[in-house]
């Protein structure tokens, strides 16, 4: 570990957590890839899918630190619109009658259509946020997790758009391990800048003391308003990434289990860092998939394996002892700079003032 | 006119039903401010605890063929038991948390219950038959007929409301209960022993869970690992509605809540009513924005400084 002391090495280690990041995803990401194994690539996706959501519930979340439970809700919005672009070309008037006729004669590129589908969470997000966003601490979680309720409530009922309780079938299965490496990145430069940016720094402020936020000017509405927008962009744009991973579209996907499982591993990473989002993702996804394997009894036929369910019991217990043993998660809520010193974290600089 | 009899009565049966729910959470919620997601799942605890643990298709009773009083002893002991633990285990050590850590905290334990019971008994739903004598009907007139089930939920609702106002109000340990509730700093400076107190609300919380499993598995007679999940979110709701805090609250917002879903699904039009929950959360949302006190309001919804 060492100072950076010019004005040039401060430069870069200012960024350097996102190096570090970008680096250690590309890194797993080709040495998956250069295995070849089928089923490790398909981990891999998901989970780099993963980083995409755990990252954009960090934006929000970690800088307003309001608690959400809304966002896989925007996945849902996000996946169904991109399903309703690209979709199985000749069923589609089949699973979806009721789609207008420009989405039923024509499909989009899977990139188009992942974008347009992130504007559209975005979207709902902003009008959702108008009301939401006015709500502070634990009411807003509260609002967030009614507005959860609501958009599944209203995707299982609304079968002529999205197939109602049964599925959508045949959407293409672009999202490979690169394609969704790309997307990771993109969000984490995203989440990086925004957080970096006057309105991040705002944001923040108003998370660690709403009040004194109030009296310098922060709009606080507002600002979580636009952090609650661009995160639901992100989130709908894994949600058209997880249905071309899966290839098929339930409502059932985007609901209360996925929900615990992101925010299991955003705390467990770190609530209020970006490194620790994406730390999180990656040590959750190595444990799921390990306990996953012992599961249906991969490691040798010597009778050792874990009856069925337990991986999350196990995801269930970890969270918990996080939360009583180490609320701030295993980066400690700070950024990754190695092989820089550290940043003093919020606790260093108590800890040295008393 | 058979007809508003008939929702007045499942109207108030759901609504009492929403009101027990609305009180395990709300006093909870009241000394620790904390929602506790794991509610519903006390409630699936207390169905699973009459079967056997196994992973067979067919259930074999366990508690369930005991004598109907030992029944309801072991059922609600059990629940109290679970609830007594994860108070002991996880809620006390974060009990200065914000309230969001102990709400995701709670959500934790309730997505670990939730797969523990898959782990132990399997996913598949199982049949129990649970007091099938009262799953009949009482014909009132030629036309109107009233399950009995319903009429004993409403009366097993009032006699535990009653009971519940009884203890609040006249015993010491109540009158801590509720100054806890209504002021918890305040409380404890003035020498309220603050572990016997919310251990006592998560032991009532537990209570009123395990006779909220009985009453629930009784009517469905089917045991689900998600069973409770529902029951929970629609209790939740009836709190926030009521008032945060506030036991009144919680009953007066179940009733609201039950008596709201009943009548949504006869008034809708039949193309609008399957969004019926959507119109239910709509609804907090709307209170949350207009009146985040709730209809009943009481201090306890101001987050501590």
């Amino acid at each position: 570990m060492f100072d950076a002391t010019t004005p040039l090495m401060r430069r870069v280690r200012e960024f350097w957590p996102l190096v570090n990041l970008c680096v250690g995803l590309l890194i797993i990401t080709a040495i998956v890839v250069a295995l070849d194994d089928r089923i490790l690539a398909r981990t891999l996706s998901e989970g780099l899918i993963r980083v995409v959501i755990v990252v954009a519930l960090y934006m929000f979340i970690g800088n307003s630190g309001i608690m959400s439970f809304g966002h896989i809700g925007f996945m849902m919005v996000g996946a169904y619109a991109t399903g309703w672009q690209t979709c199985c070309p000749y069923t589609r008037d089949m699973f979806m009658p009721g789609l207008p006729e420009y989405l039923l004669s024509n499909s989009h590129h899977f990139v188009l259509a992942i974008f347009l589908a992130g504007l559209l969470s975005a979207f709902v997000a902003f009008v959702a946020g108008i009301a939401l966003m006015r709500l502070s601490g634990i009411a807003a979680s509260i609002g967030t997790f009614a507005f959860l309720m609501i958009i599944y409530s209203v995707y299982l009922r609304w079968s002529t758009w999205t197939s109602g309780a049964s599925s959508v079938i045949g959407l293409p299965q672009t999202t490979t391990p690169w394609v969704a490496y790309c997307y990771a990145v993109v969000t984490i430069l995203a989440a990086f800048f925004y957080s970096r940016s006057k309105f991040g720094l705002a944001l923040r402020a108003s998370r660690d003391d709403e009040v004194a936020a109030k009296a310098s000017g922060v709009n606080v509405i507002g600002q979580r308003l636009l952090a609650f927008v661009i995160s639901a962009f992100f989130c709908g744009v894994a949600g058209g990434l997880f249905g071309h991973f899966l290839g098929m579209l339930t409502v059932d996907t985007f609901f209360l289990n996925l929900t615990l499982i992101t925010l299991a591993m955003l705390v467990i990473g770190g609530m209020q860092s970006l490194s620790g989002a994406v730390v999180g993702v990656v040590v959750m996804t190595v444990v799921i998939d390990l306990l996953k394997n012992l599961e249906s009894g991969m490691f040798g036929d010597d009778g050792f394996t874990l009856p069925s369910s337990s991986t999350w019991v196990v995801v269930g217990v970890v969270m918990m002892l996080i939360i009583i043993f180490r609320r701030s998660g295993i980066t400690r809520n700070a950024e990754l700079y190695w092989p820089f010193k550290g940043d003093i974290t919020a606790e260093g600089a108590l800890k040295r003032q008393s | 006119m058979e007809i508003v009899v008939q929702t007045i009565i499942s109207s108030l049966s759901l609504g009492s039903f929403y009101a027990l729910g609305a009180l395990g959470i709300g006093l909870l919620f009241g000394v620790l401010r904390l929602i506790n997601f794991a509610h519903g799942d006390f409630i699936t605890v207390g169905g699973f605890s009459l079967i056997v643990p196994a992973t067979a298709v067919v259930a074999v009773p366990l508690i369930l063929d005991f004598h109907p009083v030992a029944l309801i002893i072991c059922v609600v002991g059990v629940v109290v038991v679970w609830a007594l633990a994860s108070y002991f285990m996880l809620f006390r050590h974060i009990q200065t948390a914000p309230p969001a850590v102990l709400m995701i905290a709670s959500v934790a334990l309730s997505f670990s219950i939730q797969n523990l019971i898959i782990m132990i008994y399997s996913g598949r739903p199982k049949a129990v038959g649970l007091w099938a004598e009262l799953t009949g009907v009482i014909p009132l007139s030629d036309k109107v007929q009233v399950p009995i089930l319903q009429l004993v939920i409403v009366a097993v609702t009032w006699i535990l409301l009653i009971l519940l106002t009884i203890f609040l109000r006249r015993t010491p340990i109540g009158v801590e209960m509720r100054a806890a509730a209504e002021d918890f700093r305040m409380a404890r400076m003035l020498g309220v022993n603050a572990t016997r107190v919310i251990a006592l609300a998560f032991v009532i919380s537990g209570a009123l869970a395990g006779i909220m499993a009985l009453m629930y598995h009784t009517q469905t007679g089917i045991l689900n690992f998600r069973g409770g999940v529902f029951l929970m979110l629609y209790a939740f709701i009836a709190t926030v509605i009521g008032g945060m805090g506030s036991l009144i609250g919680a009953v007066v917002g179940g009733y609201v809540v039950g008596i709201f879903s009943t009548v949504l699904i006869a008034v809708l039009p039949d193309g609008l009513r399957g969004f019926r929950d959507a119109f239910v959360f709509g609804l907090v949302v709307v209170i949350l924005l207009a009146r985040p006190q709730g209809l009943v309001p009481t201090r306890a919804f101001k987050e501590r400084v």
